[in-house]
């Protein structure tokens, strides 16, 4: 730690590296999403299922490779200039606001968009073998290409509006996919829950994006010193000059001799680079400015964080916003291992993590990220223990691995969340895309209790599930140890925790690493009897066979479950692979003696100050040993109780407590709760804006509408008597002067001679008379 | 002899004038009608002669009635035609029933 203090005191602005081939990355998914969409169905029909997925699988390959070379690229350069940018153009400009369509690659997206390619690309093939007898097929690909598209640009995008574009897209593709079998309405329901949710969330996300912005405003002034001030008089500033200054190399003094020729933007502005410098580099002032303003007595940037967290409460499912997420395993399986798993609901971690200059300075919000983090870790958990539904227990476990997450960013180890999120993604997408191996096997079974003794069946299924279950439980021989014990022992040793509203909180950390270490058990005791129920002991499907899945016989299928093909068993050894490989990114400091290959890579973009107690090495062994006890205890009483399905001991345990069973069985009635204070709350609402509409305001509507019908018919009356009646005048007496003209037109040429004589004849009368 | 001054002429001329009128307005035959315009014009003729003879001198007076003479023939022939294509419209020449331009 004390070599970041040591770089962070030498921060200076982002150098950046043109890369204009940045765009191709989430350019890809966006033409194979184009495709599929708009020709999907007549190319599946005309030439069949392969051409739809080799539009699919091979944008994610074109998209991949991409990233590889920009990821050789990132290695080419040294630590403090490793940040690609590939503005395309200018969007739009708006007083001070100016929107570039631009990409940036640092190590924390790159990372993101490895995970992003590479994982996302495996679950595409994986996709190939468990979609195959989907009739539409193509719809699919192209949701699941729109999807990696949205996550890319969320990721890479270099301001905080494609940012939220990708969030939002992300949020668009999740729900199209969870309703991906629409037709069922409990599906398509689930679908709408989670748009739903995420929009809760979103709100705080764009509550807080507008606080920020609205912050960094104001009048800044550069004074003869070179310093930029704050100027609380914003019309005095106006007066000396403009309000965005500029701060250039020789304005800059003495703190800036090692960065010339560089210049800081100070103002409001939405660029993630341009944010990290100007609160960075401490001599611009911005982050002292920032850390005094205060809004409703609260801090601002506590208040800005607390917002931003709540944008990622919604999109990565924590309490108590994480209702979605469980429900939202109705969508196919190789959804729920990308998105639901493996990268989306992982972007508010990201976001954290991105903002995390922003976060270090409101120490409130982070401690409520961690306490957040902790509590749901330790909530899903619990819930974790009694689903039998294995797609549910792996929702839990990854809503409470997500929980993981936010302590490890919550408490300032920001590359620990992320490096965790990193090993995560492995591992769920791993158990995720086993359970869906499974489901396949058992022909869209679920229900652990109809499974059992598939271990025999289903070999390199089983050993991969078992990696993962190594993994996430916290076995040293796997990557998930690393990353939890790292974050665990970053929240012990995080002294300066504080809390909104009550300020600095001592043994907060601690409180946080027990609750923490008490769900990593959890972890490891759910984990392990998923994995017994499924595997061990004897296939329990046959007898509950013939209970209302009557759909099952019309597939045609036999009943014994069976090893999936080749697409699926060769991407589940793949992840399981990545599962332990991640671990050599993050062996910790006391076993090597430096610091791990993960934050070393990410430390450039972690440019956040955040002090952690020193221990003794033999104090952090201790710790680590405590972690594998965890996951040993967990694992051990999982054997126990749930092992070839011998033990008789869940049973009585479960009538012993059956009352306290069924409140965890029923997630503590927390979609209860909503229903009975959101939903109806809604409903009462609706019932009386309904009330209001039909009594206040149609009335006032209708009385608007019988005045202007009096008007009409008043003004009808004048229309037709008065205004008619001129003009039928004018018509009539035109009609009868022609009648009465026409008389003279007799067409004889002798009448008109006479006419001539008559006339010829009073001319020379009046000639002689005039004379 | 009395001398012959313009005057007489002039009698004569608004004499055949008067009487050319008086066919034309009166007659319902068309070909009297016909008959009638000669006589206007050569009333219009006399005076151009007499007029040539005792105002002008020279040989204008001639000449222009000489015109007026061809136009008239021109006149008749087309006059003629016109009335016998009346004729076969109508089987008959009567003025006062050629009314067709009235619609």
């Amino acid at each position: 730690m004390e070599h970041a203090a040591h770089a962070a005191s030498h921060l200076g602005p982002l150098a950046t590296q043109a890369a204009s081939y940045l765009w191709l990355i989430p350019f890809f998914p966006l033409v194979g999403a184009v495709i599929n969409a708009t020709m999907g169905a007549r190319l599946q029909r005309r030439f069949g299922k392969n051409l739809v997925h080799v539009i699919g699988v091979g944008a994610m390959a074109l998209s991949f490779t991409t990233a590889c070379v920009a990821f050789l690229t990132l290695l080419g350069l040294d630590g403090e200039h490793r940040f690609l940018q590939d503005t395309l153009w200018n969007v739009f400009n708006a007083g001070k606001l100016s929107v570039d369509l631009g990409f940036a690659l640092d190590p924390l997206s790159m990372m993101m968009t490895l995970i992003i390619t590479f994982i996302g690309m495996l679950i595409h093939v994986f996709s190939i073998g468990y979609m195959a007898d989907e009739p539409s097929y193509w719809r699919f690909f192209a949701y699941l290409n729109l999807f990696v598209f949205s996550m890319l640009l969320l990721v890479m995008g270099d301001n905080f509006v494609l940012m939220f574009f990708g969030w939002e897209g992300v949020g668009l593709c999740s729900y199209l996919l969870i309703a991906f079998w629409y037709t069922d309405s409990q599906k398509a329901a689930a679908g709408m829950k989670a748009f739903i949710t995420n929009r809760f969330g979103d709100f705080g996300f764009i509550l807080g994006l507008f606080l920020l912005f609205w912050a960094l405003g104001g009048a800044w002034q550069t004074a003869p010193d070179g310093k930029l001030t704050y100027v609380e008089d914003a019309q005095a500033a106006n007066a000396h000059g403009e309000q965005r200054a500029l701060l250039d190399a020789d304005h800059r003094g003495k703190a800036w001799d090692h960065s010339e020729g560089s210049h800081v933007s100070v103002g409001p502005t939405l660029n993630f680079r341009e944010l990290r410098d100007q609160i960075v580099i401490t001599s611009t002032g911005v982050a002292a400015k920032l850390k005094s303003q205060k809004m409703f007595g609260f801090g601002l940037l506590a208040v800005v964080g607390i917002l931003f967290f709540v944008g990622a409460m919604g999109k990565s499912a924590q309490l108590p916003l994480h209702v979605w997420l469980p429900d939202a395993m109705a969508g196919p399986t190789p959804v729920s291992a990308l998105i639901h798993a493996a990268t989306m609901v992982t972007a508010g971690v990201y976001m954290v993590a991105r903002l995390n200059f922003v976060f270090a300075l409101a120490p409130a919000a982070m401690g409520w990220v961690a306490f957040i983090g902790a509590a749901t870790a330790l909530f899903a958990a619990s819930i974790g223990f009694f689903q039998y539904d294995i797609k549910k227990v792996l929702a839990y476990s990854t809503v409470s691995q997500l929980g993981f997450m936010f302590i490890g960013v919550g408490v300032g180890a920001y590359w620990a969340g992320a490096y965790h999120l990193l090993t995560h993604a492995f591992f769920k997408a791993t158990l995720f895309l086993g359970s869906g191996s499974v489901i396949l096997g058992c022909h869209h079974e679920q229900d652990m209790r109809k499974m059992g003794g598939l271990g025999k069946l289903m070999p390199v299924t089983k050993w991969t599930y078992l990696i993962a279950c190594w993994a996430i439980a916290g076995f040293p021989w796997a990557s998930g140890f690393y990353s939890k014990d790292e974050l665990l022992w970053k929240a012990f040793t995080q002294e300066g925790m504080a809390f909104p509203l009550l300020g600095f909180t001592p043994h907060l950390g601690q409180l946080i690493y027990l609750m923490g270490i008490i769900a990593a058990t959890g972890t490891s005791f759910y984990m392990f009897r998923s994995y017994y129920m499924t595997f061990t002991g004897e296939y329990r499907g046959h007898a509950h066979h013939d209970d209302g899945h009557g759909h099952d016989e019309g597939h045609g299928h036999g009943h014994t479950p069976h090893e999936s093909p080749l697409s699926i068993t060769f991407v589940l050894v793949a992840l399981a692979t990545g599962a332990v490989l991640a671990a050599v990114l993050g062996l910790p400091t006391a076993w090597t003696g430096s610091a791990p290959l993960l934050e070393h890579w990410l430390e450039p973009s972690l440019p956040a100050v955040v002090k952690f107690a020193e221990y003794s090495h033999s104090t952090e062994f201790l710790f680590q040993f405590i972690g594998v006890s965890a996951g040993v205890i967990g694992w051990v009483f999982a054997r126990a109780l749930y092992k070839d399905n011998q033990s008789k001991v869940p049973a009585q345990l479960l009538e012993r407590w059956k009352r306290a069973w069924t409140v965890v069985y029923n997630k503590y009635y927390v979609d209860e709760l909503y229903q009975a204070t959101v939903l109806r709350g809604a409903v009462a609402l609706a019932r009386l804006f309904s009330f209001i509409d039909k009594h206040l305001v149609d009335g006032l509507v209708n009385l608007v509408g019988a005045i202007t019908r009096v008007f009409a018919e008043l003004d009808g009356a004048i229309d037709r008597y008065l205004v008619d009646g001129l003009v039928n005048l004018v018509a009539n007496s035109t009609l009868s002067a022609g009648a009465i003209l026409r008389r003279i037109q007799t067409g004889r040429i002798q009448t008109y001679l006479y006419g001539a004589l008559v006339g010829a004849i009073a001319i020379v009368f009046l000639n002689f008379l005039l004379k | 002899m009395p001398h012959l001054t313009l005057n007489h002429f002039l009698v004569v001329s608004a004499l055949l004038f008067g009487f050319g009128i008086l066919a034309v307005v009166t007659r319902r035959n068309a070909v009297a009608v016909l008959m009638g315009i000669e006589l206007i014009l050569n009333a219009a003729n006399l005076n151009l002669v007499a007029f040539g003879r005792y105002v002008a001198g020279g040989i204008t007076g001639q000449v222009f009635t000489l015109f007026v003479i061809v136009l008239a023939a021109a006149e008749a022939a087309v006059g003629l035609a016109i009335i016998l294509t009346i004729y076969q419209m109508a089987r008959n020449i009567d003025t006062s029933r050629a009314t067709t331009l009235k619609e």
